[in-house]
This record gives C-alpha cells, structure tokens and sequence, in this order.
C-alpha cells in the first residue's frame, strides 16, 4: 500500500503541478504549431498537394513526425528537470521519504506521460480541426499507445541524464546531441525510404524512426517502411531498456 | 535511553574527511544540538543519520535501527527539515502536507483530522489554500516544520531551520520548536551556527568543529566549565605578571589594548583585580556566552556573516555540504 501510495503522490503532484502551468503547456504547443503551419506551409506549397503520390499535402505528410518531435522534446526535458528538484532540496524531501527509488521513478515516469498525452490530445484535435487529419477509432487508440510507449522511454531516457547531471548546465549539450539527432534522424520531415545508405543507416539505429513510421501508417494509412511488427518491437524494446537503465541510474543518483 | 548512537561515524569525500570518527548518543525526546561553523560537518552528519548518505566508516543506529542496514526502517520514523526550501512552490500549503503523507504512508483515514491539527500548531490555518511561492520564509519553514511531524515521527531533525530568517521571526520558530519538543514529546536533532539558537533551544548541545566533537554537554554546563564570568578591561599597560598570579583569573587574553579574562566570581574578586592590573579606563563583566565556549575550544569565533538571511551565506552554505 505505502508504495502505491507513493506512486499516487509522485503522479498526484506532477498532474497538480501540470494543471497550474497552464503557460507552459500552451508554450510547448507553440513550436509544433509552427512547424506545422510555418515550414509544413511553406516547404508545402513548393512541393506541392498531393506529396509523393500520398494522397494529402506536405503539411499532413509532417502531422505524425510533429506529434513525435512533441513526445521526443517535452517527454526529455521532463525528465531532465529534475536536476531542478535537485538545486532545492525537493528531491531529498523525496528521497527521504520511505519508498523505493523505482517506485519514485516510475511516479516521475506516471506523471510525465499524462501530461504529455493531454498534450498529444490536443496536437490531434487541432489536427483533425485544421489540419485535414482524419482520424478513425482504431488510428485514435493505436496512436495514442504508440505515443505512449515513446513517451516511457524518452522520460526515462530524460530522468536518467537527469540523474546523472549535476547541474542545467548540460542542458545544452543534451539538445544539441540527443535531441536534434534523434528528431532530424527519424524521418519526421522526409521519407526515408529514398535516402543514401550511409543516412539511412543513422534512421535505423534511432528508435525514433519506428515511432514516427509506426504513427505515419496508423494516422495517414500510407503502408509503413518498416513493417508495424517490427515497429512495435523495437519502441517496445527501447521502452524496456531505457525504463531498465532509468530506475539502476536513479538507485545510484547522488544528491 | 538514547534514541540515536553513532560509533566511530566517518565520512570521506575523497581526501576530505567531513566527518571524524564522531561518537554521540542523544537521548530520548532531548533537543540536541549540533554548533559549528559553516563546513564544520554538521549537514553530514544528518544526512548519513537521515540514510541520504552511506557512511565511510563506523555505524550509527536511530530508534534501533542501523542507518545501513535498515534505512527503510529508519525513514519511517524520522522526519527531516532541510536547509534549503524542500516544498513544491505551485502547490498550495495544504497540498504539500498532503503530498507528504502519502509518500510517507501515513494512515489516510484520520489524514485531514492531522492536517488541521498540524497546521493550526504552526499558525498557518489561514494561509493553508494558498500556493507556496506566496508564502515568506518564516512561513515556508513552519509549514515545513509541520510536515516533518505529519508522519508522527521519533525523530526530527532540523538542518539549520532558522537560517536566512529575520531575528524576529526567527525568535517566533524557537517558540514553535520549544512547543513541538514539550507537546509532542519528541527527540530533536538540530544543527546550527548561531549561538543563541543553541543556547535557548538545546537541552545539550555538541560543538563540532572539523569533523570533530570538541564538547559535549547542556548550554549551561558548557558555560559553567568555562570557570567563571568574562572580564574585559581596557588598560593602557597592564601589569599582566600581577594579573596572572591572581588565582581566580584564568585565560587571560590580550588584543589591541583589550584585556579578556575568565574570573572566578568577579563581583567579589574584581576590585583586586582593578587594584592590580594597572590604569584601567573601561570595564566589562558578564556571564559567559556560548560564544566564549566555543571560542574556548576551538580557538576561533563564528563568524555571523549576515545572518539576515545573507545570500552569500547561503550560496556558501550550500557549497560546504
């Protein structure tokens, strides 16, 4: 019960927190909005309406790369900002507290990925709104868990530099060699079936890429790159060993 | 009995030893108190009592329980109030005691009942809907203080609770603190590096100084053993070989004109001494402080830099953990 409890706590503060700041959710809503609106138009209109023969425009082409990028940003600084609980003493105040540190992180974990599906929620509404994307039950649920998935591991790989660094200072590096290479090496913006070997091998190996394919096929029906199956057995297998990884780098956090 | 032992308690980060084979034992429902300066080892000491640190060496056991081996167990009876704010800002008052009690596993059914009752000992009964970031420091800390003692805890330890507060609330937490020990019965560890902090709150008080215990024992006992009153004369050219044969003058020290001096009942003893020492243009006498005990042991003052909730004090604080 003290565990579950925990767990409810950890997620409980999160989701108060999450509903306060209001502003920040809207912020994080802002940079996708504008990759969809400022560069899906403009690249868009140059490429013009029916992109490669998928039957929609640029614009609906980027949708699911954008809902992925959103995951992939938020999900990581989410993670990340603990070392901001760590400046104050909050994170003692959790630490103290008589629970495991896996049950701490999979709190962290909990409250990150609701925030981040409201989030997603509301890319979808304003995709079906204004974006022409028609989404059926079936695409809805299965998008929604892909979202899910990639959510888990990208706070977990979040929570684990977070647990790792000792100060924002970091955070820079973080962006400039985590974050762009897995969005820009995913395939979120271009097929990645046309690619050079040497690029295409970088998309492979980034777990990314299966989330943005996976999603690409539920959402647009275009038949995926790599196959759903496999799709799904590398996100989930990404999942599994970043959650592995994020709880061993929370039992050896130093505070 | 006691209620905390530590045998030998070390802890080395890498060359520095922070903690030095320290051997207390606090007994129960004591207000103990751990005095030094800033880096002294105090915060250590807590943390490794608190199992937010393993230590190096030697063991230590709270309420009976190994802080290595059983640190679960050990959590479950302490509550802890640390130096730097530890409450989620956007929350209000009440949310995070709430938040604490679940994480601490405290019986949910009587949970509001507690909360009441909490935050009506710290005054905060009016300000519980508010979010945090409204309250001042004063605030902050007695609704920290509250939930340190949500989860009914044998031990509380309070890391410097008063520490960037202005003098006046400062004397309103002693109050609450004094009232906590009285009411609830409890055993207080306390560290910090004002005087008269220690001196009005402590039933005994350790100086600690480099790692080390330099004394151990009650405020009064400590200022007692110092022998006497402290006498200060301002004198142009003392007769100090007059001065030192006089048996009831102990520790006489001299700086810029200013003698200092331990005097075995002054009130009696100090016209001789007037007599003896030379022109004597000011005199002092007063009960010893805590102040001259710990000048005693460890042959230099606390410094009170700022005290007023200095930032530097603060970031320095901070640095020395």
């Amino acid at each position: 019960m003290g565990e579950l409890n925990g767990l409810y706590a950890l997620w409980y503060r999160e989701a108060k927190v999450f509903t306060r700041e209001i502003s920040r959710m809207i912020g994080s809503l802002v940079q996708p909005l504008m990759w969809l609106v400022i560069f899906g138009t403009g690249l868009g209109s140059a490429l013009g309406g029916n992109f490669l023969g998928t039957g929609g425009s640029y614009q609906t082409y980027i949708f699911p790369g954008i809902l992925a990028m959103t995951v992939l940003f938020g999900s990581l600084f989410f993670g990340l900002y603990i070392i901001m609980d760590k400046r104050v003493d909050f994170l003692k105040e959790v630490l103290v507290a008589p629970l495991s540190r896996t049950t701490i992180f999979f709190g962290k974990v909990l409250g990150g990925s609701t925030d981040g599906v409201i989030q997603i929620a509301i890319l979808m509404l304003l995709g079906a709104l204004f974006f022409g994307i028609h989404f059926t039950f079936y695409s809805l649920v299965l998008s929604i868990i892909i979202v899910l998935i990639l959510m888990v591991s990208i706070i977990s790989l979040g929570l684990t530099f977070g647990a790792i660094m000792s100060s924002p200072e970091g955070f820079g590096l973080v962006i400039t060699f985590v974050i762009f290479p897995l969005f820009f090496l995913s395939g979120a913006l271009f097929p990645v079936k046309s690619l050079p070997s040497w690029l295409f091998a970088f998309v492979a190996i980034n777990p990314v890429s299966y989330a943005v394919d996976a999603l690409r096929s539920t959402i647009l029906g275009i038949p995926s790159s790599f196959g759903l199956a496999l799709d799904f057995a590398v996100l989930i297998g990404f999942a599994v060993a970043m959650v592995i990884i994020g709880t061993e780098a929370f039992k050896r956090m130093k505070i | 009995m006691s209620i905390i032992e530590t045998h030998n308690l070390t802890k080395k980060f890498d060359k520095l030893v922070a903690v030095d084979k320290l051997n207390l034992s606090v007994n129960e429902g004591e207000i103990f108190g751990l005095l030094g300066p800033n880096g002294a080892g105090k915060t250590t000491t807590l943390s490794m009592l608190a199992t937010l640190l393993p230590p190096t060496e030697g063991h230590a056991t709270v309420n009976g329980f190994d802080v290595k081996k059983n640190s679960s167990e050990v959590r479950h009876c302490i509550g802890f109030v640390f130096q730097d704010p530890s409450s989620d800002d956007l929350l209000t008052g009440r949310e995070n005691l709430y938040l604490h009690a679940l994480m601490y596993g405290v019986d949910m059914k009587n949970i509001n009942k507690r909360m009441d009752e909490l935050l009506e000992l710290v005054d905060l009964k009016d300000r519980q809907h508010e979010r945090m970031k409204k309250y001042s420091g004063g605030m902050r800390r007695r609704l920290e203080l509250a939930r340190g003692l949500l989860h009914n805890p044998k031990v509380l330890f309070l890391d410097e609770p008063t520490l960037g507060l202005d003098p006046q609330t400062r004397q309103h937490l002693w109050t609450y603190i004094k009232k906590l020990s009285q009411e609830k019965k409890i055993t207080i560890i306390i560290t910090t590096h004002y005087m008269e902090e220690a001196d009005m709150l402590c039933d005994r008080i350790a100086i600690i100084d480099h790692g080390k215990i330099a004394a151990m024992d009650t405020p009064e006992k400590l200022k007692s053993k110092l022998g006497g009153d402290v006498v200060r004369l301002k004198v142009e050219k003392p007769n100090l070989k007059a001065l030192k044969s006089l048996k009831f003058v102990s520790s006489v020290k001299q700086t810029d004109g200013l003698l200092t001096m331990t005097v075995n009942d002054s009130g009696k003893h100090l016209q001789e001494i007037l007599k003896k020492v030379g022109s004597v243009e000011s005199v002092e006498t007063r009960k010893p402080t805590l102040n001259d005990v710990f000048l005693h042991y460890t042959g230099s003052e606390i410094r009170d830099e700022g005290g007023e909730g200095g930032y530097m004090e603060h970031m320095m604080a901070s640095r020395n953990r």
